[in-house]
């Protein structure tokens, strides 16, 4: 049992470190800026030509077919060097690697891992959040293609995507879950109108809505067969419930730094409540980190991760708003408009227990498929 | 990075996991029972498990302190009632002391807060030392303040009387003696950074029964949730009682990722970064324990505030690995010291 860097882990590890010397964009956090979601692809591409993104994915899609490990390292460095966190897409690959065939792989995977391609995931609607498999968005064929009709929300990234993998129903005569698929939808077409959605923090770039009205999309885009959407959403939402997926590790790293170089600029400032929000921040980021090295070494034994994913996903909203409370600890409300970078950390991370299925639904899916307990 | 425990490791959880399974308690009623107790207490001492810190060349631990927390975990989990965190950590002592073996069964002292070991006037009798998992024990380890650090001196002790933990008692040291210096070949004086390594390890070790009392206690009420049945059905089925389960269990997932690191860490890295890894999983553990143990005290309802449940007998061993070497409180100020955002240097 090790934590530490075998010899080529610290190879890699340096080489990083010595990369981002030179290439760390310093872009602002990506909860608090919309100017990190302007910079978000170039930083993409940037890193995957480095050869430090995908790294863990097949090489025929662009990856390097490296342990898992790796992608820890990647997010230990980066949050080291106060580089922006890894992009958040990883589920969209896996989603698409275990259902796509081999052509659906070969034309859309390489350029989601290279970060040429932006993509955006339009599952939620807005009658259709927690019970997903309600959504009411439909696709009707038309010869060789079909055409979407229906009204997606909360959908991230959807200002910048040049595709959505959205989910629609194909058939309405079988039980909801099972008349489902999942298509490749280009965003940028008539039929695709996508609207700003401003959180609660005032960003605008982080989700939207988008509305389809007439879109058209091949039927040689469909991801998997006709009615697998369900069980392809369901891997990909038990992929974005895993930290490491998301690169999350490394962005509470990251804060956790920043709010403690303030901390000691200006120590006078701060009393004992402010330095313990701090320090219980520090102590959850920490046991995440822990946390994704245990997942991440556990699939050395080849355990594909199930219901687990829902442990991580409260253990990562937990240390999200950990960090969050920090921020507001430090940061404080403000009489007026000056800087309030701290309140919009803290704001985000309210999010975190509902994205991606809501702390709620995670508790009901350990309680009923790891606890066993019985069904309500 | 492979943090998987290794095959030997698996083999040494299993091999506790199955002793504390057919000698541990059981019940409540099963802590009185002395024959047991003693059947497990010699299975314990079979095993060579209390030995894992002693080394047998003088210098380097038989076994690392992951495979002593592999074992405190089971313990806990199974609520032994025999020796284990004591003796391991006054082995401990004396390794790093260089000083002989000890002859007969011996624990550490603390002082009484139990935050930290107990630093005694050798010329006066240490009427705050008090030690810890003292069954069985007729000496404890304190520390004797010199010029050059610390020596190692053993005090006599009283009797044991259980406190919070029914599981392992503590006790006294004897009013009538003061501390003997423990001297040999090999003795040194303990230096600071000795003394950071030792709390590492003690807390890596608290960590370890900490995640095994909540694993025990989720068991336990999950146990109960599925069985106890209200309105027609069983309350398990309740979803207010699966979200108080499902979070107990998260904070067990999470403190055995914390707790599996600050074990790693006593033995990789250099004593300031053990014992800041260490802090930082025993403020989480500790916190999360807490809550767990309390969760199974609520799922039980009125039958989890009798004495005859166990759930309070897990709530207490972990408020008692809690209070050794240091809390919520002392553990946060250690992380917060570390990181140069203040806090007690003065703990470590
Ligand atoms: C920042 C952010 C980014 C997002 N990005 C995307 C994206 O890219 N693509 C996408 O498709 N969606 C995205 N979402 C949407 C997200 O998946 C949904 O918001 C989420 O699934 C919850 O659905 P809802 O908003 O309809 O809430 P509801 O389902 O209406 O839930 C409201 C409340 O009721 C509770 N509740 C509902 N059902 C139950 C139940 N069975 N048991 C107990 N409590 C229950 C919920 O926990 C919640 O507290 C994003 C959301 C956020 C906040």
């Amino acid at each position: 049992m090790d934590f530490g860097d075998a010899p080529a882990e610290a190879e890699f590890r340096l080489r990083l470190r010595a990369w981002l010397e030179v290439h760390n964009p310093g872009l602002p956090t990506s909860s608090t800026d919309d100017e990190y979601w302007a910079g978000q692809a170039a930083w993409h591409q940037s890193l995957y030509d480095g050869g430090f993104f995908g790294v863990t994915w097949p090489t025929a899609i662009g990856g390097q077919d490296l342990p898992s490990v790796y992608d820890v390292i990647v997010d230990e460095e980066l949050a080291a060097a106060g580089a922006p966190a890894r992009p958040s897409l990883g589920y969209l690959v896996e989603g698409i690697l275990e259902h796509g065939n081999g052509e659906v792989q070969a034309r859309f995977l390489p350029g989601i891992v290279n970060g040429r391609d932006r993509w955006c995931q339009g599952f939620s609607e807005p009658d259709a959040g927690s019970d997903l498999a309600s959504l009411r968005t439909r696709a009707d064929r038309d010869g060789d293609e079909y055409v979407l009709t229906g009204h997606k929300v909360w959908t991230s990234y959807s200002d910048d995507a040049d595709w959505c993998l959205v989910l629609a129903r194909t058939d309405h005569d079988v039980a909801r879950h099972r008349g489902i698929s999942a298509f490749a939808l280009p965003m940028r077409q008539p039929g695709v109108e996508q609207r700003p959605l401003p959180m609660i923090n005032g960003i605008t770039k982080e989700f939207g809505e988008v509305l389809l009205d007439g879109a058209r999309v091949p039927d040689v885009n469909m991801i998997g067969r006709p009615g697998e959407g369900w069980p392809l959403a369901m891997t990909i939402v038990s992929h974005e419930r895993e930290p490491h997926e998301l690169g999350f590790a490394g962005r509470y790293a990251k804060q956790v730094k920043d709010l403690v170089a303030l901390v000691k600029a200006d120590p006078g400032r701060y009393g004992g409540e402010e330095v313990r929000d701090l320090t219980w921040a520090i102590v959850e980021s920490e046991m995440l980190r822990m946390h994704v090295c245990r997942r991440l070494s556990d699939r050395l034994d080849g355990i594909v991760h199930g219901p687990e994913g829902s442990v991580d996903k409260l253990l990562m909203t937990w240390t999200e708003q950990a960090v969050g409370h920090a921020a507001l600890s430090i940061g404080g409300a403000r009489a007026t408009g000056s800087d309030d970078t701290l309140m919009k950390v803290y704001l985000y991370s309210r999010s975190q227990s509902v994205m991606g299925g809501t702390s709620q639904i995670q508790r009901n899916l350990v309680a009923g498929r790891i606890l066993h307990l019985p069904a309500s | 990075m492979d943090v998987r425990l290794t095959t030997e490791q698996q083999a040494l959880r299993d091999s506790a996991a199955q002793v504390v399974d057919r000698l541990g308690p059981g019940t409540v009623r099963g802590l009185g029972d002395v024959e047991r107790a003693g059947r497990l207490d010699a299975a314990v001492a079979a095993s060579g498990w209390r030995e894992l810190r002693v080394p047998p060349d003088g210098r380097t631990p038989l076994a690392s302190a992951v495979e002593a927390a592999v074992v405190a975990e089971e313990l806990g989990r199974g609520l032994a009632d025999v020796p284990f965190l004591g003796p391991t950590l006054a082995a401990e002592l004396r390794r790093l002391a260089g000083a002989p073996p000890a002859g007969a069964p011996e624990t550490v002292a603390l002082a009484s807060s139990l935050a930290a070991a107990a630093a005694v006037d050798a010329r006066a009798v240490p009427s705050d030392a008090v030690a810890v998992d003292a069954r069985g024990a007729t000496a404890a380890l304190v520390l004797l303040p010199d010029e050059a650090g610390h020596a190692l001196g053993t005090v006599a002790l009283g009797p044991v009387g259980v406190g919070t933990d029914l599981t392992r008692p503590g006790a006294a040291a004897d009013p009538a003696s003061t501390a003997t210096r423990v001297e040999g070949p090999g003795c040194r004086p303990l230096t600071g950074d000795d003394l950071a390594a030792w709390t590492a390890l003690g807390l890596a070790l608290d960590c370890a029964d900490l995640v095994g009392t909540m694993r025990g206690s989720v068991d336990l009420a999950v146990g109960y949730a599925s069985i106890r049945r209200q309105f027609g059905r069983p309350i398990g089925s309740f979803q207010a009682v699966q979200h108080l389960l499902a979070d107990a269990h998260v904070l067990t997932e999470g403190s055995r990722s914390a707790a599996r690191h600050a074990a790693w860490a006593v033995d990789a890295l250099a004593p300031g970064d053990a014992l800041a890894a260490a802090a930082a999983a025993k403020a989480y553990c500790a916190r999360a324990a807490r809550t767990a143990c309390e969760t199974a005290i609520q799922v039980h309802g009125g039958a989890g505030n009798t004495w005859e449940c166990l759930a309070h007998v897990y709530l207490r061993r972990a408020l008692l690995s809690t209070a050794v070497l240091g809390g919520v409180g002392a553990s946060l100020d250690r992380v917060a010291a570390h990181h140069g955002i203040g806090g007690g240097g003065g703990l470590r």
